[in-house]
């Protein structure tokens, strides 16, 4: 049935050939030394070319990549759209006014409104904004797992030093201690809401390693562990009638007079027409940005993943850390095209499966970090010319899931990774007995908008800018310059439960003044005076891919 | 280089009109049908990929964009072809002569429940979803499911009352909507399958004995002291014991 081109058919059994001698052993992982100098020769974000200093706001001069930079420096939408032209944002009269705005309809908003709830803000005082339908987020995409240490072998400690290595220890290890103590309290509210975790008949948890994990510490649901979670938080929202606005991304945010936060203005992507919220604490939830398609990378990331909430916050004064860090994940699939750039889970490796080149050499330590092993495939294609090239010259390397069922049994792969199976079945190819093709695809956000533990966004002079907060991608210093496998779903939990509890606080004392749209005035000012004179409009709310055809 | 991404492009070479991009020179074009209007895509693409080439601009009927999420469901049917077929838009291969839509959304009710107050049982599921004893076991939800589960027979386990097994059964779904639009007794399953996977997952599922002690020893600040000396100790520190983590040694601080 294979769904591989003739042309495969060599490679593939080479990599036949070569199992049984590779089931004996794994590659060596490599030395700190090896590792930086691995980086800086083969690791995209190593290319200076890529980015440039930012010209203009709160983290003016810090390097960011030009895809990234352009959001930046770019005009607003809503200026550009409205207030440029004469139409008419009724400030004065709010279509919402709420205690809790929330933008941003993936799991760290749903955990958000779910905080927000339990320390005492009502349903009706609630407004959940998101771009697309509610829950289509990355999260659901997110399969590999979430990581808490909760195991006698393991202890918090040791998972906070997992989370600094893997970030190069540019971590913020205040932020870093909040994510691992948290861990396991956030498991349990999950398995209490019905999250259904892998476990051993006795609840034990069943968990596996991830790139970069010393010990045994992801947790999973199948490989649907975001789906799995994402639904149940929603239906949880659902639930307890929290007010879920569809089809309305926050174009920009409200400020009051002093120039604390006091909303947003939405806009209804089916009618086009603008929607003023008024709230007393915002909290921003809007994921990552893989679908700018960094240096052309493909994507694993969901349609809406546009890095609107870092350019919202960023024209309120926000300062943003860590942005020129992207991370690639290793795996995305280079075959089928149909699929490529999909992500291929870290689970696949975690299980046993080896990345291994034409040659039939498996060349890396397959549970290195992330940016390491992404590297490391780079290498491969571009420097040793060991992978394969299709026939459109995009390259790749095998990654050997045939393993999985030899190490740890027939079956294996259909009751751990049964997307995967399901997946690559689609296009003819069946994983349980032929390995895959993959190479790194733009997959996270390490970096974002500085927050404090209270979730608070940071201004100027790293003071708190008033009654805004984020949670999850949107945000830097959790990850430093490199997240590892089953942080992020840790961090939208753990984070966004922090937002909500804080939202909900500060709704209670906050005051908030005249609604006004000063702050985008003095941004397009910045930018005149900064010299930029660009038709970029931000944010980008959704890609475009549109083909330009002719009819014949 | 990256494997850059590239849409999809006519070009002309000479007479020969050729498709490049995403799938490569040269290929095959096919005629489908959206919403009834002619277009002639290249062979190979996925629905939503189609849809893109020829100049749509989603915003319903798209989302994750790789089969997680249930946003694109797609209805067709073929020439010659009495059946109707649905799918997966960012998963299904465009074939020649395809009528086509994408359904913006699925309408159904989900209804509200406070999952602590609930009992793990099938009468609690049909007390909330009447709709489900009126299965007559026509198997359509079934038959047009992209995830493959047995949809009918999951329904039956719940009018059984055996929630763990439905449970299990319905793990893949990931709320297309396709049974429900097909469903003669209109039961809305995705609605019905999210309440089953909570009850087990909450009532049935045995409780992790591991996670609550670990809960409780963070809570009373066994690792407080330790994490303070860490923070303080830095990054050199940091390394060092980082260093030692991986190797599978301990640590102590």
């Amino acid at each position: 049935m294979s769904g591989y081109p003739p042309e495969f058919r060599e490679s593939i059994k080479v990599i036949e050939e070569t199992r049984e001698e590779r089931l004996k052993i794994t590659p060596p992982r490599i030395s700190p030394e090896e590792k930086e100098e691995l980086l800086r020769k083969y690791h995209p974000d190593y290319k200076k070319e890529a980015k440039r200093p930012i010209k203009i706001g709160a983290s003016k001069g810090e390097y960011a990549p030009h895809e990234v930079a352009n959001l930046l420096e770019a005009h607003s939408y809503l200026y550009m759209h409205a207030l440029s032209n004469g139409v008419e944002i009724d400030l004065e009269d709010p279509d919402f006014d709420v205690d809790v705005l929330i933008i941003g309809g993936g799991g760290g908003g749903a955990t958000t409104a779910l905080w927000a709830l339990y320390n005492g803000v009502p349903s009706d005082r609630i407004l959940l904004a998101t771009k697309l339908r509610f829950g289509d987020a990355n999260t659901k995409m997110a399969q590999g797992g979430i990581q808490a240490a909760d195991r006698e072998y393991d202890s918090p400690v040791i998972h906070f030093l997992d989370v600094m290595r893997g970030g190069h220890y540019t971590n913020n290890p205040d932020l870093v201690r909040i994510l691992v103590t948290n861990a396991p309290f956030i498991i349990k509210w999950l398995e209490d809401l019905g999250v259904m975790f892998d476990k051993e008949p006795d609840g034990t948890m069943i968990e596996v390693s991830g790139g970069g994990t010393s010990r045994l510490r992801m947790h999973s649901a199948g490989d649907y562990t975001g789906l799995e979670i994402m639904r149940t938080l929603m239906d949880e929202v659902l639930n307890r009638e929290v007010r879920v606005l569809e089809f309305s991304p926050a174009v920009e945010l409200i400020t009051d007079e002093e120039g604390n936060v006091a909303g947003a203005v939405l806009m209804n992507l089916e009618t086009e027409r603008y929607i003023v919220v008024r709230a007393k604490s915002t909290v921003l939830t809007t994921g990552g940005f893989g679908r700018l398609h960094i240096q052309g990378f493909q994507t694993t990331n969901h349609y809406g993943a546009t890095m609107d909430g870092v350019v919202l916050a960023y024209r309120v004064g926000a300062q943003i850390r860590d942005l020129d860090s992207v991370q690639y994940h290793p795996t995305g699939a280079a075959w089928p095209l149909q699929i490529a750039g999909q992500l291929v889970t870290e689970k696949v490796r975690s299980l046993g499966a080896q990345l291994v080149n034409v040659e039939g050499e498996a060349f890396v330590y397959p549970l290195e970090p992330r940016d390491v092993v992404a590297a490391a495939i780079i290498r491969e294609c571009e420097d040793r010319k060991k992978g394969v090239i299709t026939h459109v010259g995009t390259c790749g390397v095998w990654l050997d899931s045939p393993m999985i069922e030899i190490i740890r049994g027939e079956g294996t792969i259909e009751r751990y990774l049964p997307a995967m199976l399901r997946q690559f079945l689609r296009f003819g190819i069946d994983i349980r007995k032929e390995p895959i093709l993959v190479y790194p695809t733009l997959h996270y956000q390490n970096g974002g908008i500085k927050i404090n533990t209270n979730a608070q966004v940071l201004g100027d002079g790293g003071r708190p800018i008033g009654n805004l907060f984020a949670a999850g991608e949107v945000t830097g210093g959790v990850h430093g310059k490199n997240r590892l496998m089953g942080n992020s779903l840790l961090e939208i939990t753990v984070f966004g439960r922090i937002a909500g509890i804080n939202a909900a606080k500060n709704a209670k004392h906050s005051h908030v003044g005249k609604l006004t749209l000063k702050h985008v005035y003095k941004w397009e000012e910045m930018l005149k005076q900064a010299g930029i004179e660009t038709n970029r409009v931000a944010p980008m709310i959704l890609p475009d891919y549109r083909g330009d055809v002719k009819y014949r | 280089m990256p494997n850059t991404v590239e849409p999809v492009k006519e070009v002309r070479t000479g007479k020969k009109k050729e498709i490049q991009g995403a799938l490569g020179a040269g290929k095959r074009m096919v005629t489908i049908y959206v919403m009834g209007k002619w277009y002639e895509v290249p062979a190979g693409l996925t629905i939503l990929k189609a849809l893109e080439y020829l100049g749509y601009r989603l915003v319903r009927g798209v989302g994750c964009r790789a089969g997680f999420c249930g946003a694109c469901t797609t209805m067709w049917v073929k020439k010659n072809d009495y059946r109707l077929y649905s799918g997966l838009a960012c998963q299904t291969i465009v074939e020649d002569g395809m009528y086509l839509v994408q359904i913006p959304f699925v309408p159904a009710e989900k209804r509200l429940y406070d999952i602590e107050e609930l009992e793990p049982t099938g009468s609690v599921v049909l007390a909330l979803y009447p709709e489900v004893a009126r299965c007559i076991g026509c198997n359509s939800c079934t038959k047009v499911c992209p995830q493959e589960i047995q949809v009918m027979d999951a329904i039956q386990e719940i009018i059984r009352g055996n929630i763990e097994k439905a449970a299990r059964m319905v793990f893949d779904c990931i709320a297309c909507g396709s049974c429900s639009l097909r469903c003669p007794a209109e039961i809305k399953h995705f609605h019905v399958f999210q309440l089953v996977r909570r009850l087990y997952g909450k009532y049935i599922a045995p409780k992790a004995k591991h996670l609550e002690r670990r809960v409780k020893e963070i809570e009373e600040g066994k690792y407080d002291g330790a994490l303070d000396r860490l923070i303080k100790a830095g990054p050199d520190k940091w390394r060092e014991l980082a260093e030692k983590a991986q190797k599978g040694e301990e640590v102590e601080i």
